[in-house]
């Protein structure tokens, strides 16, 4: 149910976000979602990819500091107030959500979203409870 | 005085001083013991040679009072300066101790000019620091009003200069251009200023540092040398020529040495000074090495005073730094991420003059692996862990930035720890 997420720390200096996501390039690993959370002196990549094992294995070995993290990927309807469900149904159960972001591509009439929970299992636990969707790893990769 | 009656005092001050710290102190009488040096080796001045060298590191490892040649009940006052790692450095004064401290520091007024009556803003840092209070004590035996400003409140330090009018002012270089800055946005007439004579050091600077000061205060700026180890300001001082700073040789014996060899070198050279305190008391140093690079002049100042001049600091025999007055050792840093982290993080170390005139230090941290997370807050609250133990350790604060791994230079697969960019 939970997917893999690559993190990786970039400082802001020119070149450095290119030289992360053309190495992944060279290696043949696809992105599906990305985002960057990002501080005065320094950013966090954050990355989903088709390959996650390979991507952190290479960024490492490039000189990269980068981790990887658990997190759960959930169809929300694209519609008005879709995400609002989501996130009330969280809510109601008391969960946290640590950040969030949105998949580049999507199924006809469905978002695609990414969350970071605190508790991951809880978060999976309600997500269920209340009928979302948990998109899974293989359903990831073969996007 | 001619130089053969002060050779005369200090020949007989160091016999005394030997006699005093074989019996007093364990730690020199095991020194001697090992070089196997007595009172009687001393035949003549030239005979500090055959004497060992005290160093920084004797003082971390006899840490706190190990050093003392009195009982701590004897002991007057105690000053704190950073040590290299850990534990800082511990000078122990006794009464008579004191007393020469505000003897040397007034001579040192005097040789900037200063006059019995005269008003003194002193804006060193009190405290720990020798700075203010050792001028504190130089102005009250020269018989100087005192305004204790010490260091910070800019806006009150120019207030009181303007309504008391003060002929002098201490402080660090770096703070004198920093209060030009903050009087021009005042509207203040910097050319008016009560202050002639300007009594600057605790931090290295130089001959344009000096123009700038002069020309933008107008006012005399003279350089003040001193290290807490010794007694703190009132090592050495600047006359009015501005050719050297007069170091009283008297009760501070001088040698220039090789740092590499410690043999002596040829007059104008430059090397490390090292100092024997003649007559101190509560802590006598014999030979200590400053770290500090300069060279000596034994002529006859223009001023007439026969004592040697001391050129302004060359360097550093190691690689302490100071920002903002206060002495950083590159190993003070690792030693706080070490105990941060628990690892052994690469830093490194950027010192910048701003344009005020106030020295910026800030931290590079590469960013290990092992505390990566990807949450930003998570790095913030390493970051802000980080900077506060250095605030304790360094008593100022700095900068602190995460950066990537193998960001800092390296130069043959030794880390460059420093980058100053201030030019001083």
């Amino acid at each position: 149910m939970k997917i893999t997420q690559i993190s990786v720390f970039l400082e802001n200096k020119s070149g450095r976000l290119y030289d992360a996501v053309s190495l992944l390039g060279k290696k043949k690993i696809n992105i599906r979602a990305l985002t960057i959370a990002e501080s005065e002196d320094y950013g966090i990549l954050r990355l989903v990819v088709d390959k996650p094992a390979l991507a952190a294995e290479s960024l490492k070995k490039d000189g990269f500091v980068a981790n990887i993290t658990d997190i759960v990927a959930v169809e929300i309807a694209d519609t008005p107030g879709g995400l609002a469900k989501v996130l009330g149904a969280l809510s109601k159960d008391k969960i946290d959500v640590e950040y969030m972001y949105a998949f580049v591509e999507k199924q006809s009439g469905k978002a695609l979203m990414v969350f970071r929970f605190e508790n991951i299992d809880k978060a999976v636990r309600s997500l269920a409870k209340n009928k979302f969707v948990i998109v899974g790893k293989k359903e990831i990769q073969s996007l | 005085m001619d130089p053969e009656s002060l050779k005369n005092i200090q020949f007989e001050r160091l016999k005394e001083i030997v006699k005093y710290v074989s019996v007093q102190s364990s730690f020199y009488k095991k020194k001697f013991a090992e070089m196997g040096v007595t009172p009687k080796t001393i035949k003549g001045i030239s005979d500090i040679k055959k004497l060992p060298f005290t160093t920084k590191e004797d003082m971390r490892d006899n840490y706190p009072f190990g050093l003392l040649c009195m009982p701590l009940k004897q002991i007057a006052e105690v000053h704190v300066s950073s040590g290299t790692t850990g534990n800082p450095t511990v000078v122990g004064y006794s009464k008579e101790d004191v007393d020469l401290w505000g003897e040397v520091m007034a001579r040192a007024l005097c040789c900037a000019g200063a006059e019995r009556g005269d008003m003194i803003q002193i804006a060193y840092g009190y405290g720990l620091f020798t700075g203010g209070l050792g001028l504190h004590y130089g102005s009250h035996k020269l018989g100087l009003t005192v305004i204790p400003c010490s260091s910070g409140q800019t806006k009150r330090q120019l207030k009181l200069m303007t309504d008391f009018k003060p002929r002098i002012l201490a402080c660090t270089p770096s703070y004198a251009l920093f209060m030009a800055d903050e009087a021009r946005e005042l509207g203040l007439n910097l050319h008016k200023s009560s202050w002639e004579i300007g009594i600057f050091g605790a931090e290295p600077w130089s001959e344009s540092m000096r123009r700038e000061i002069e020309k933008t205060w107008d006012m005399l700026a003279t350089d003040v040398y001193g290290l807490s180890e010794i007694i703190g300001p009132g090592v050495s001082q600047e006359c009015q020529h501005k050719k050297g700073l007069h170091i009283f040789s008297d009760v501070f014996f001088p040698e220039i040495i090789d740092p590499k060899t410690g043999k002596e070198v040829p007059e104008g050279e430059p090397g490390e000074l090292v100092v024997t305190t003649l007559t101190k008391k509560g802590m006598p140093l014999i030979r200590y090495r400053t770290r500090d690079i300069v060279s000596i002049n034994y002529e006859k100042c223009q001023c007439g005073r026969t004592l040697p001049r001391v050129s302004k600091i060359k360097g550093r025999t190691d690689d302490m730094i100071i920002v903002r007055g206060i002495n950083v050792f590159p190993s003070q840093i690792e030693h706080v991420l070490l105990t941060v982290e628990g690892t052994n993080p690469h830093y490194q170390l950027i010192v910048d003059r701003k344009s005020g005139g106030m020295d910026e230090l800030e931290i590079l941290v590469e960013v290990e692996q092992k505390f990566f997370s990807d949450e930003v807050k998570k790095l913030q609250t390493i970051e802000q862990k980080i900077k506060k133990e250095m605030e304790s350790t360094l008593g100022f604060s700095a900068k602190v930035r995460l950066v990537e791994p193998r960001t800092i230079e390296r130069s043959e697969g030794k880390a460059k720890r420093v980058i100053d960019k201030r030019k001083i």
